[in-house]
């Protein structure tokens, strides 16, 4: 699509207009957008980090025996992977990067309500990263736990896992400190005339979000206190020597760890329910059903954390409970992906690299969320937990899922921050090879974890031997059409075609007001008057 | 940066009150895991519960809500009186805290020369349940000390900002949001003083 309409003059532009010049400037902005961007350049830093780390795990996985590492290190090597990628990346990144760009514009707000305690939580995260990092240097080496930190082992191993655990607590404040201020700057800053009814589905799925962080995140933050005062005081708490129950440890972390996969996927549910419309030209089918399921989701997703534990030794009523209230789950989810495939019908559907990688989300989350209802089942989970089924799984919905649903963002939202657009054809290219090479590496996985294949194990059989190679091939692939995607990326956005307004045709707010957006977003406070995926209203060429 | 957002005192207050929220589950783990063990080890819970020293659980109950109505009528004070009662009430409500956390280290000085800590010889030597309930006694009491301390601390820049005339009648989100903290603060300490001192 061609631009629409003029570029704005750079000079009045968020990039340039600020008092303070130079690396202050962006480090000390209290401008959501700013931040938005020093999130989204933080997080995606450590979602590298995070592959590199996953790259090697699959090389060592190549071969059985060893291939390029020890199992020391291999067991450090998947607990960094997994703290990195869930802690640094995937849990702050929706709502840390696109959140913060994003959602003041569409609500017609001028910023979020505590800007000084948004640029706190950013400075909260790299700040835990960064302690995190520490940790892995120092002390007795990289934790080698996992990265659920389950105890008792957690408390007695050498490595230095208090440091890391530090870290992830610092973090999580940073995560609180970001859901107080999106539910406060949604119940509060909404232009006149931007109704509940009209809030676009984005910040609807970053409200539902935002409230799983504020009441999930406070009960990791007092597990991982325990982990410490476990290693540091000997509380034994956990500790069944000394009377306390590792099965509490496991209680506790997953009411929050289980919630905590909903504040991965529901924002990119919600980016999913923002392209998919644009990009069939049609409005958003079932729009209060699309909102409400987020709702539901993060109440619902919040009461099924036991069928984490169905072979750690619940009581039989307990695990018929958890395993029904998971399966209550699939409900909200189906809902939303019935409502996006009725959006798409009939529908003038383009396809151009946002929708290729939001269609993708919608094949690969199904994948995932249905092989999550094999696991939620207690009859089926005692065959496949604990087993490469389980990282097949968990890498269908948080990569497959969430991650294609960041690329995604990235191709939709960054052209407007930039004014400049990446190229076409190689976008499609890198989303070739990354849907394929993804298909490739994890399901292989599936059926590795089917055939009884476990996690984390160092080692393996020669019978597994055909399909990990297969699954090693399918990481290269993927990671090609990554570094793809990147280059394609930073030269469109540093010397690609200029974008007008709107090129999408969108009628959100945040493509009504000039491209890169003025620092106060808007220049009088906009009303209202139309829906989110009302076209009729939003001026399209 | 020319960033003004207006003054939001309702949005200031709705974020304090999700704040707490967060801080309510942060000792909910707790008291979750004091519940489980309860009904676990409900005979050594109640026998370790007896040798608490009523004494100094009692008179730091009556210091902290003592706290809280000062810093409730502080609020009120800066609505309606002058600027030199609301610093007396605020002084007094980190008075209160202070003595309170001086109380904290007689009892737990008491407690810790008749060798009872987490992980201590003579805890490791008797029943797996006592040592259980006191050391979720010591994390308990000891997360609640250290919102005490940062609620005092809180308390103490709100007096001097009030002080230097920032907070004042017309714009007082901050005061009120400090008294909110320490309210919490308090209310945390009414389950944990019946729960460890009272009940068993």
């Amino acid at each position: 699509m061609k631009p629409t309409d003029q570029t704005m003059t750079p000079a009045a532009s968020f990039w340039n207009d600020t008092g303070r010049s130079g690396i202050a400037s962006w480090i000390f902005s209290t401008d959501h957008k700013r931040i938005g961007l020093l999130y989204f350049f933080s997080v995606f830093g450590f979602f590298l980090v995070g592959v590199v780390l996953g790259l090697l795990i699959r090389i060592e996985l190549m071969a059985p025996g060893r291939t390029i590492m020890g199992p020391q290190t291999y067991n450090a090597l998947f607990t960094v992977h997994g703290v990195v990628m869930v802690f640094l990346f995937i849990i702050p990144g929706f709502q840390g990067s696109f959140g913060n760009l994003i959602m003041p514009i569409q609500i017609g707000a001028r910023d979020v309500a505590f800007p000084r305690l948004n640029l706190f939580s950013w400075w909260l995260y790299m700040a835990g990263a960064a302690i995190i990092l520490t940790s892995l240097f120092t002390g007795g080496g990289p934790p080698d736990t996992g990265w659920t930190f389950y105890l008792p082992f957690s408390g007695r191993t050498g490595t230095n896992v208090s440091l890391a655990v530090f870290g992830v607590f610092v973090v999580g404040f940073s995560s609180i400190a970001t859901g107080v201020n999106f539910v406060t700057t949604i119940h509060r800053l909404r232009a006149e005339g931007m109704t509940w009814g009209r809030l676009p589905l984005f910040v609807w799925s970053l409200y539902a979000t935002a409230w799983v962080q504020i009441l999930a995140t406070p009960i990791l933050g007092i597990t991982l206190v325990l982990i410490i005062a476990e290693r540091l005081l000997g509380t034994g708490l956990f500790d069944p020597g000394r009377g306390g129950d590792p099965l509490m440890y496991q209680h506790l972390f997953w009411i929050y760890s289980h919630p905590a996969v909903y504040i991965m996927i529901l924002p990119a549910m919600g980016v999913i329910s923002e392209i998919i419309p644009v990009f069939a030209r049609k409005p958003v089918f079932g729009y209060k059903m699309i909102a409400f399921s987020s709702l539901a989701i993060a109440a619902a997703g919040s009461l099924v954390w036991g069928h984490h534990m169905f072979t750690s030794g619940m009581s039989d009523t307990a695990v018929l409970v958890f395993s029904f209230l998971t399966f209550v789950v699939a409900i909200p989810s189906a809902i939303k992906v019935f409502n996006w495939v009725s959006t798409l019908y009939k529908g003038s559907i383009s396809l151009e690299a946002p929708m290729l990688f939001s269609l993708s989300f919608i094949f690969l989350f199904s994948i995932g969320g249905l092989t999550g209802l094999i696991q939620g089942a207690a009859a089926t989970d005692i065959h496949v937990h604990d087993t490469q089924f389980v990282v097949g799984h968990f890498h269908y919905v948080i990569f497959g899922g969430s991650g294609f649903a960041f690329f995604a963002a990235m191709h939709y939202w960054l052209p407007k921050f930039y004014g400049r657009r990446y190229a076409e054809k190689p976008a499609i290219i890198a989303w070739a090879l990354m849907s394929v090479g993804f298909n490739i590496l994890y399901f292989s996985m599936i059926v590795l974890g089917l055939e009884g294949m476990p996690r984390r194990y160092y080692d393996y059989l020669p019978e597994f031997a055909p399909l990990n190679l297969v699954s090693t091939i399918g990481s290269w692939i993927l990671a090609s059409g990554l570094v793809l995607l990147l280059v394609n990326l930073v030269r469109g956005l540093r010397s690609g075609e200029r974008v007008g307004k709107n090129p999408w045709g969108a009628a959100t707010l945040e493509w009504s007001i000039p491209t890169p957006p003025p620092t106060e977003n808007f220049e009088e406070e906009p009303v209202v008057t139309h829906g989110p995926y009302d076209y009729r209203g939003a001026g399209i060429p | 940066m020319s960033h003004q957002t207006r003054k939001d005192p309702a949005g200031a207050k709705l974020g304090m009150w999700l704040f707490l929220f967060t801080e309510l589950f942060l000792f909910g783990g707790l008291f979750l895991l004091y519940g489980v063990y309860l009904a676990r080890y409900h005979r050594e819970f109640a026998a370790a519960g007896r040798e608490m020293h009523l004494g100094f659980g009692t008179a730091n109950t009556v210091i902290l809500i003592t706290s809280s109505l000062l810093a409730a009528m502080a609020v009120t004070a800066i609505q309606r009186s002058g600027r030199r009662l609301v610093l007396y009430l605020l002084g007094g409500t980190v008075l209160c805290g202070a003595v309170f956390l001086f109380n904290k280290y007689l009892e737990w000085s008491d407690e810790i020369g008749h060798g009872i800590y987490p992980g201590s010889p003579r805890l490791a030597a008797g029943p797996p349940g006592e040592s259980v309930f006191y050391s979720l006694y010591y994390l308990t009491v000891g997360l609640h000390g250290l919102h005490v301390l940062i609620g005092g601390t809180l308390l103490a820049v709100v007096a001097a900002r009030v002080g230097r005339g920032t907070i004042h009648a017309g714009d007082f989100a901050w005061l009120e949001n400090g008294a909110l903290y320490w309210h919490l603060v308090d209310l945390v300490w009414i389950f944990i003083f019946p729960l460890y001192y009272l009940v068993l």
